[in-house]
Order: structure tokens, then sequence, then C-alpha cells
């Protein structure tokens, strides 16, 4: 391509450590994170072929419980919630914006190098004695068990602060770098998404680590505050935990719908329908997803009441997300439609989220989640809603701005054949749980009766076909990073500011600065009505 | 029809199970109607309206308020009939009525040990009768458990720190899992036991027989059946292979070595004292973890554990 561009303007390992610019530190979050993915992937594989038989497979009980605890954990704190916003989000947020860089650059190293002391932390726990209390933590289990949970407590608090100031970073960059004549309803829906997720960023994020230092305190000092024989309630701690946790679970979710509010739009090249119902629908969801934690907990004990209301509350959020969904299908209608690699994930995402959105409602109402809870029913739901959305939607995005990132487009049979693989693969492996949960097989079991196992076989083949897909695609994007064609700077037919410029993007992202006057759905009308009016003749 | 029942649950076998099912059920049509719908427009509007493909597209509205409105306003009505759907279920299986049989039900690493109003004690198995109504009244010595019976559709945690209730009425004769489903450890997935669900008389002639276990039985055999029953395999291999604690694999009358430096012989009195009073004399090298099984085991019961124990050569 013509000119320097953000990767080639200067070489050498110091111009990327000491980078301010928002688009290596997504580059460079971007293959942490992956990197991250690719560990909890292999735990994750571990897991599946331990469960192939009902009793021991390849490792003992306690090997078991730390690979799944490390499996959460690693996919929860170093994969799902840096991975869009603080990868892909970095990246393209300041160029959707029309922006030379985010608001804070130095703050945004800070965050990727307190997610890099975080992680080694993390991994540390590997060496010294592991963790064995799922990535939940609960106490009085936590507090009364070896290993290196002291050192993954202190983690998940550093991590938590790499999440803060990215949080802070989007939203004073949406609030002030915004494009001459960009105003709040010219802006992306992925803008949008990342402004709803960064303020729960910042508002949930500080209960966790307050909560992970109590636990802290309490393992060290011997403080009382959740273990009963110190004095402590250990429901409290599930409170404390979920009042984080469960808002977390839309700081993973909303990045991903905010993707594919991007991608149907282009690949339909139709305006998105309902754009302020989208837009608001995030800021909502962002709303009701603090007031809903207590549905983790309607057998803990809690009173009767307390779970009546939450899960009244849960059943509110199904409402926003609902409409999200006919809003994407609705925006397909009358368009013209190309089934390219981020489209096929976008329909993907669709399918696999409506099933994990909709068996939510089997978890939410009260009497169907006594029997399900903490069943496979529910990791099954999960993983629907995290892999089959986020995950989804992150690949999605990824085959999207691939070529905006780093200038080369990827094979597109090798895209469809693993897109295939993957779908396959995700169905195999999940659905088969939903089965085997409302079937009564509790999570986190190391043996299980042998009826189970046929249902366990399935998931673990399927895990097998999933993991072949996902092989391909590291393949192609990486091979695509050596080998021409080289992209041109708009591939899809964008409206968006990120199409105006090269790809990849000079360092200061724009050659002139943008001037907005339209909205980013603006598509060219699709025909003429010279050419309808002679179709109807 | 009630073969795909089977597939998706296990047979309902007491009073609220069939609420729950019939809305598990209801929730599942529901949900294969709005996948059905959202997959057929996708796939009709991604075929219809491809590229190049020779259809009327004109302009597309970017917004319909009458139809958001729509789609909206179904769905919340819908929810809020789940939500007291849901609600009613929950608060019938909360209540417990009053002339319930009440058993106090003790849970820790990884067994669970009941209690009934006549003193009758077991681990990882009751009794109860077919048709009355039987409530648990539940605590912890340790960490958090669950208990869990698939086919009764219940489920409640079992905390340290209070009691925490369940209550059941059984339908169906037969015996029922209990599972635990709140993670402890690594026994977790083996703190199994069994609900024997029996008629009226049987229950009572049970109950009054002090529950006959092992009656006629050979002390060895017996003493096997003790040690599944118990709990004592989640920690106590017979192959030698190291758990929790030691394994009992040529354990009787060998010098041990306990964690106070002490050496004891593994006799008869030591066999019996580490079953009633095991943190006192631990072998060197494991925790002092192993609960107490005094007052739970009669003479002839530890008898028949030795006599075991004895056995693994």
């Amino acid at each position: 391509m013509t000119g320097a561009n953000y990767l080639t303007e200067t070489r050498g390992l110091r111009s990327w450590l000491f980078t301010l610019d928002h688009k290596r530190i997504g580059v460079m979050y971007l293959w942490s994170t992956l990197l991250a993915f690719f560990l909890g992937g292999v735990l994750a594989m571990l897991i599946r072929l331990e469960l192939i038989t009902p009793q021991k497979t390849l490792m003992d009980a306690d090997t078991y419980n730390k690979v799944f605890t490390l499996h959460g954990a690693v996919m929860i704190f170093l994969f799902i919630i840096p991975s869009i916003p603080a990868a892909l989000g970095n990246f393209v947020l300041p160029l959707l914006l029309g922006a030379k860089d985010v608001a804070f650059p130095r703050l945004n190293l800070a965050s990727y190098y307190l997610y890099v002391a975080g992680a080694i932390m993390a991994l540390a726990s590997l060496v010294t004695g592991g963790i064995d209390t799922g990535w939940t933590f609960y106490t009085p289990y936590s507090t009364s068990t070896g290993g290196a949970v002291n050192l993954v407590t202190l983690a998940v608090f550093v991590l938590g602060f790499s999440s803060i100031f990215t949080g802070i970073n989007f939203i004073a960059t949406t609030h002030k770098l915004r494009a001459p004549g960009m105003n709040w309803f010219r802006m992306p829906l992925f803008v949008w998404g990342m402004y709803a997720t960064a303020i729960i960023q910042i508002l949930a994020t500080p209960v966790l680590g307050i909560t992970v230092l109590l636990l802290f305190l309490e393992r060290v000092f011997g403080v009382g505050i959740f273990d009963p024989k110190l004095g402590g309630d250990p429901v409290l701690f599930q409170h404390f935990f979920w009042f984080y946790s469960h808002p977390a679970v839309y700081i993973m979710i909303l990045p991903g719908m905010a993707i594919i509010s991007e991608v149907i739009p282009v690949f339909s090249q139709r305006p998105i329908f309902g754009y302020r119902a989208i837009a608001f629908s995030s800021v909502a969801i962002a709303g009701v997803s603090f007031l809903v934690w207590g549905h983790h907990m309607f057998v803990s004990g809690q009173s009767v009441l307390a779970s009546a209301i939450f899960s009244f509350l849960t059943f509110l959020v199904a409402i926003p997300s609902a409409v999200k969904v006919f809003n994407w299908v609705a925006t397909m209608y009358k368009g013209s439609i190309r089934l390219q690699a981020p489209m096929i994930y976008a329909i993907t995402f669709l399918l696999l989220f409506a099933i994990g959105g909709l068996t939510g409602l089997f978890l939410g109402s009260l009497a169907t989640d006594v029997h399900l809870h903490d069943t496979y029913f529910v990791v099954a739901h999960f993983h629907y809603v995290m892999m089959g959305g986020t995950f989804i939607a992150f690949l999605a995005g990824l085959h999207y701005w691939w070529p905006k990132m780093f200038g080369r487009m990827y094979s597109e049979t090798a895209a469809r054949v693993a897109a295939a693989l993957v779908f396959i693969g995700f169905n195999a492996t999940f659905l088969s749980q939903f089965v085997l949960g409302s079937r009564g097989m509790p999570r986190r079991y190391y043996n299980y009766l042998p009826e189970f196992q046929a249902l366990h076989v399935l998931s673990t083949v399927g895990s097998w076909v999933l993991a072949l897909g996902l092989l391909i695609v590291a393949g192609y994007l990486l091979a695509s990073l050596r080998r021409k064609p080289e992209a041109p700077p708009n591939p899809w037919g964008g409206m968006t500011l990120e199409w105006q410029t090269t790809s990849p993007p000079p360092t200061h992202n724009f050659l002139e600065q943008p001037v907005v006057d339209r909205g980013p759905y603006d598509f060219p009308p699709l025909e003429t009505e010279e050419e309808t009016v002679a179709r109807s003749a | 029809m009630s073969r795909l029942r089977e597939l998706l649950m296990p047979a309902a076998a007491s009073t609220v199970a069939r609420d729950v099912d019939s809305l598990f059920y209801f929730l599942l049509g529901l949900s294969a109607f709005f996948f059905l719908l959202i997959a057929a427009l996708t796939a009709w509007f991604v075929i219809r309206y491809r590229q190049g493909s020779r259809v009327r597209r004109g302009a597309a509205p970017t917004h319909n308020t009458a139809l958001e409105l729509l789609w909206s306003l179904i769905p919340l009505a819908l929810v809020i009939v789940i939500f007291f759907w849901g609600f009613h279920g929950y608060i019938s299986a909360a209540v417990p009525p009053a002339d319930a049989l009440e058993i106090k039900v003790v849970a820790k690493k990884w067994l669970w040990q009941f209690e009934y109003p006549n003193g009758l004690r077991t681990v990882n198995e009751i009794r109860v009768p077919v048709g009355k109504p039987v409530k648990l009244v539940m605590i912890s010595e340790d960490v958090i458990h669950s208990f869990y019976v698939p086919s009764f559709r219940i489920k409640q945690d079992v905390l340290p720190s209070r009691y925490t209730q369940l209550w059941f009425e059984v339908t169906e004769p037969g015996a029922h899992r209990i599972l635990c489903t709140e993670y402890c450890g690594r026994g977790h997935s083996d703190m199994l036991g069994v609900i024997h669900a029996v008629s009226d008389e049987e229950y009572r002639s049970w109950l009054e027989s002090g529950g006959g276990l092992g009656e006629g039985m050979p002390l060895v055999e017996f003493g096997r059946l003790l040690y599944t029953r118990y709990g004592c395999e989640v920690c106590h291999s017979l192959d030698g292979s190291r758990l929790e604690g030691p394994s009992f694999k040529g354990i009787f009358g060998k010098p041990v070595r306990l964690s106070d430096g002490r050496t004891v012989t593994a006799d008869e009195d030591y066999l019996r004292r580490s079953i009633l009073q095991p943190q006192t004399e631990v072998v060197a090298g494991y925790q002092p973890v192993m609960p107490t099984f005094q007052g739970l085991l009669g003479e002839r019961e530890i008898n028949a554990l030795i006599e075991f124990i004895k056995e693994q050569k």
C-alpha cells in the first residue's frame, strides 16, 4: 500500500512495548487474548477428554478440579472480558469515531501491562500448587482449601483494574473525541455497545476487587467475613461475587451484540432496522444487569421474596435482548446479502445466541431453575451465550476488521469450511449438555453415572470437530499475513469511518480530519427509481 | 410423548415434579417456536435477498413503531406469565406441610448423614413412605453442599452457618438418587445417596427394626457393604493408591508412623480409635480431615469394618 502505516512507521520491539498508539495496543491485546484463548481451549479439551468415560480417564480428581477451575478463570478473566473491548474495541473505536487515538493513551498502555501482570500472576498459580475452587471462588471452600488461591485472587484484583482503565478510556473517548458532525445518533452501534459495556466495567468491577480483597484478608489474616468458623457468612460472598459477575456477563455479551450490529447492515447493504431501539436496549441491558444477581442463588438459602424479585427482574432482560434479535433479522429484509465470512459468523451468532437466550428462560423461572441449577443445563446455557454468542461475534468482528488491522485478505473458501465445522462441532458439544443437565447430571463432576456416558461421548467428539474448525481459522488468518492479496481500504462496502482510511491505517488514523454529515448505515440505494420502474414495467 | 419425556428428564416421582415438568415443556415449546421463527426468517431473507437476486427491493423501512411495540410487548406478556408460573411452583416447593415427617440431615465431605425422630441414624441412604410429606432440616459440617434429587425436581444448598430445609412427597415407590450439586472438592462427584420410597407398612417395620442393615451377613461382607455405603471408599483405596487418606491395602498389623512422630501398630484397637476419634492419631503425611463416626456405628458395624480391612492383604 502507499506510504507508511501504523505497523511499518516505526520498527523494533521497543516501538511496540512503549507504544501509545491505540491500534498497536489493540493488536498486542489481540495476540495476548488469543494466546489465553488457546490455553483455555487446551484445558477445555482436557476436560472433555477426561469426561469421555464415567471414571478416571487420564487424570485424577484433584487435577481435574484444577483444570476446570483454570479453564473457567482463563476464559473469563483473560479472554472474554478483554477480548472484544480491549483488543478489537481498542483498535476500531477511535477509528469509528474519526479520532486520532483514545482519550488517555498512557492509561491505555497501563491497562495492557496490568493485564499482562494479572495474567502472569494467574498462570503462576500453575506452578505454585494450582487452584481448585472453581472460577467462582465460593466460600468457605475457597477459604479452607490449599493451593494458590491467594495469588489468583490478587491476579483477579489486578485484572479488574485493567478492565476499569479500558472502560474509563472508552467513555471519555466517546464523549470528547467524536469527529465534527458526529452526534450521538450518528455513532455506529458498536460505539453504543462499547459505551454501555464501559459503564458496567467502571461500576461493577470495583465490587469484584473488594470481594477478592476481602477473601484475601480472610485467608491471610483470618479476618472473619465469609467463613462461619470465624463468624462470617458464606452466602454473603455469593451476593458480593454475583453483584459483579452477573453484570460481567453483559461486559461479555454487549460487545458481541455490538459487533453483530455492525456486520449485519454492511453485509445486507441496508440501514440497521431500529437504530435507536438497539442503542437504547444496550443501555437498558447495562442498567437492569445490576439488579439481577440473585438469580444465581435461587437454591442458596436466600429469602423466597428475594428470589421472586430477582426472577422477575431477570425476565426484564429478555425484552431488550429479544428486541435486538428481531431488529437484526429485520435488517436483512430487502437487503442485498453477501454471505462472506463475517456475515456467516453473524448468522451463526443469531442462531446460537437465540438458543442461549431462550434457554435462559428455563433458568430465570424459579420452579424450573431449582431442578436445573448447577447441572450441565447451566453449563450448556452459558456456553451458548458466551461461546456461541460472544466468541462467535468475536470471530465475526475479527474477520470483519482483519483486513483493516493487517491489510490482508484471508481465504474465503477456508473460512467457509471452518465456519461449518465450528457450527457443527459447537452444537454437538453443547446441545448434548442441555439434555445431560435436564436429566440430572450435575456440573463439576469428575465421576458420573454410566447412564450419562453416551451424551458425554457425543459432547467430547463434538469438541474435536470444534477444535479442528478453530485450528483452520488460526491457519488461514496467520497465512494471510504472509500472503497477498492486500486489502483495499473498504473491502466490504462499509459506510463507517474506519473504511475511509487506508488498510492498515496510518499512525494517526486519518490523513485528513473526517467530517460526518450522515448516519453510519446510510448505504447507497440498492436500486434506483428507474430500475424499479423498469422492472415493474 | 412419554418416551420423549424420559429422554429429557428422569421420570417424575414427587408431587411438585409434575408442575415443574409442565412449565419445562411449555418453555421448550415456546423456545422451539421462537427459534424456528428466527431461523426461518433468517434463511428466507438470506436466500431471497442474496446479492444479485432479481427481486424487488425498493426502500426498506428503517423502523416501524407498531412492529417494534408488538415485538416488545408480546415477549413482555409471555415472560410475565412464565414468571408467575415459575413462582407458583417455587412457593409450593418452599412451604412444607405442617404434618411432615422430619429428618435431620448433616452433610460433610463427602457423605450424607440422616437422623430419624426415633434416633435411628443412617448414612447416604434413607427410607421414606410413599404419599407422606417428608421434611429435611439440613446443616453442613464443613463447606457448602447441595441436596439434589433429580426425580423429585428439588434442590437446596446445605450451609455450614444456618439450617436450610427441603420437603417432598414421593409419588412413585423405588430408589431415587441423591446427588451433591455444590462443588465441594475431591469427592464432590462421589457424594451420592439414595432415597428408598416404600409403602407405609414397610417403612414402619424397617424403622422398628432399627434399620436392619447387615442382618445375618458375614462380617467381612457386611464390612464391604459399609465401606461403600458410608463413603469410606472416597478417601481410602483398596489397591494401594494414595487418596485423601491412607489405603487399606496391607495396612493391618503393620507399624504406622503418626504425625506426632510416634509409631503404633495398626491393630484392631488402633483401627477402632481411627474410626471413632480420627483426629487424634493421624498417619504422618495426611491431613486431619476425616469426620468421626462416633454414635453412627454400632459395635457390630465397627467389627465388620475392621474384619473387612484385615482382608485387604
